[in-house]
């Protein structure tokens, strides 16, 4: 049973209803969501989940071979796993959030025609990349095993900060996909962020390289945070410290509360504007 | 209690200029309502009791799918309280969401878990759902290998499977061939004696008069009538014919 209540609406204005007409279960509905969105994409590809390995291979040896061929830059050493260890995190950040950004705008028709909970959407769309952020961990896992690190006990913290990056992408793409609804332009703002975010996460520099006025503010991007956390986790096989996980983890559940509650009060008029 | 109550509803449409969207958004959230803006429905109350069968007539743009939309939680309306009472099988559009890459079965389960059901449910009204849709040959197929009236077919044999408590049904009944709307209009009726709440928008008068005791008829958002089914249809009949005479 589900009502709408004029006497909420006077009270808050965006906050008139409370509904739970839809009787389904969410983690069935999740979970045909991400098979949908898996099985379209991999179906006519022959080489499949692959493809997922050759975008940060690629970049991987490009930033190798300017930094250490044209730049002859020698600072830091294992160069290519350096690399791979900031692209893997910034890879799935980009990818997710833009996929995440419009899919509410993609699955308009289906908004328009049926009451399920809107939050599956985006939420849906990020999920579906993880199983690309988790075969490009496999072949970040692979390339330290190659460059001689051994298997370390702090390797178990890996998977939490995996899940930290990914609470925080679902909560930018409901509220990057939300506004999205109303104004269209929020596709190019993500793409022109995500470009900007491969020059400000320390990808192929160090984050000791950053004079230290600027360290707060690198701080305080959850990306970088991230990157930092794997290269603690795997170049120097140490617990990443204490401040930045508690960090990451508040900056990534408040994200999550405000993309939640501004999709909340915006899914209302939905399917009015698509 | 009844299923539906809806006590002056009122829904407005903002008209869609890309450019205004913003501005629109900011005098929404500072509580002005959207000046630019069109009410699809205008303070419409009535009342449904568990069991009813009720058809709603009007001309296009009288606000029908409006309503359905507002009663299947579709969208949200500007003011006055909507109560719905049981699980709604909306029927507003056969196979929403269906891809054509992905196989009968995939999208079978993918729309009947967008309906409200639960794994259990979609479990068990599997094969109830492929042997009413008479596609059990074609089940593992891609949609895109499907003709029109097959899509049709799996999409209303996943509405109609489950026995919901409220049925919304939008024009939908020309699916497949004479005989599949036979099987259709059959499965309708069972769900109809088992004491499902029917709400039924059709044009086909005398599909509507087989199956409905009770009609409303909406006229640019307004609720004109709410009576015995033949009266109102021959009321709206008559406007219609008026209109068209004063026209011609």
């Amino acid at each position: 049973m589900f009502q709408t209540d004029s006497d909420t609406a006077r009270r808050a204005p965006g906050n008139r209803t409370k509904r739970q007409g839809w009787s389904g279960e969410w983690s069935f509905l999740l979970r045909n969501f991400v098979a949908k969105d898996f099985k379209l994409r991999y179906r006519n590809m022959s080489l499949g989940v692959f493809w997922s390995l050759a975008n940060p291979l690629v970049m991987m040896s490009v930033l190798t071979f300017v930094f250490r061929k044209i730049l002859s830059n020698d600072a830091i050493a294992d160069f290519p796993l350096f690399v791979l260890s900031g692209l893997v995190p910034l890879n799935f950040f980009t990818v997710a959030w833009l996929n995440g950004s419009t899919s509410v705008f993609d699955n308009g028709g289906l908004i328009k025609k049926v009451g399920f909970p809107r939050e599956i959407v985006p939420v849906s769309t990020v999920l579906g990349n993880t199983v690309h952020f988790g075969v490009q961990t496999g072949l970040l896992i692979v390339f330290t095993l190659g460059f001689g690190k051994g298997v370390h006990l702090s390797w178990l913290w890996l998977p939490v900060v995996m899940a930290f990056e990914i609470v925080f992408v679902c909560g930018l793409a409901l509220l990057s996909s939300a506004i999205d609804v109303y104004i269209r332009d929020v596709k190019y703002v993500v793409e022109s962020a995500n470009l900007v975010m491969f020059w400000l996460v320390p990808v192929f520099y160090s984050f000791a390289i950053i004079p230290a006025q600027y360290r707060e503010v690198y701080q305080l991007n959850p990306i970088a945070a991230v990157v930092l956390a794997f290269r603690h986790i795997l170049l120097e096989a140490k617990a990443p410290p204490e401040v930045l996980l508690v960090k990451l983890a508040l900056v990534s559940t408040a994200m999550l509360g405000i993309g939640l509650f501004v999709f909340g009060r915006l899914k209302r008029r939905f399917a009015d504007y698509l | 209690m009844p299923a539906i109550l809806l006590d002056d509803v009122t829904k407005t449409y903002p008209r869609s200029n890309s450019r205004l969207v913003l501005r629109s958004l900011v005098r929404q959230w500072l509580g002005i309502s959207p000046t630019d803006s069109f009410a699809a429905l205008r303070g419409i109350g009535f009342s449904i009791e568990h069991g009813e069968t009720v058809a709603v007539a009007g001309s296009n743009g009288a606000g029908k799918t409006t309503l359905l939309g507002l009663i299947a939680g579709v969208s949200w309306p500007d003011s006055g309280v909507i109560r719905v009472e049981g699980s709604v099988s909306p029927l507003l559009e056969l196979g929403a969401g269906f891809h054509p890459d992905l196989t009968g079965e995939e999208n079978l389960r993918l729309n009947a878990s967008l309906l409200g059901m639960t794994r259990r449910e979609a479990g068990l009204l599997h094969d109830r759902i492929v042997e009413f849709s008479e596609l059990r040959d074609f089940i593992r197929e891609p949609l895109r290998t499907y003709s029109s009236g097959m899509v049709m077919r799996l999409g209303f044999s996943i509405a109609v499977s489950r026995n919901p408590e409220i049925l919304l049904v939008d024009e939908i009944l020309a699916v497949g061939d004479q005989r599949f709307q036979g099987k259709c209009m059959e499965r309708i009726r069972e769900l109809k004696r088992r004491g499902t709440t029917i709400v039924f928008v059709s044009h086909a008068r005398a599909a509507v008069e087989a199956l409905c005791e009770r009609a409303l008829w909406l006229d640019h958002g307004r609720l004109m009538l709410d009576g015995p089914v033949g009266e109102v249809l021959d009321a709206y009949a008559g406007r219609a014919a008026f209109q068209a005479a004063s026209e011609a």
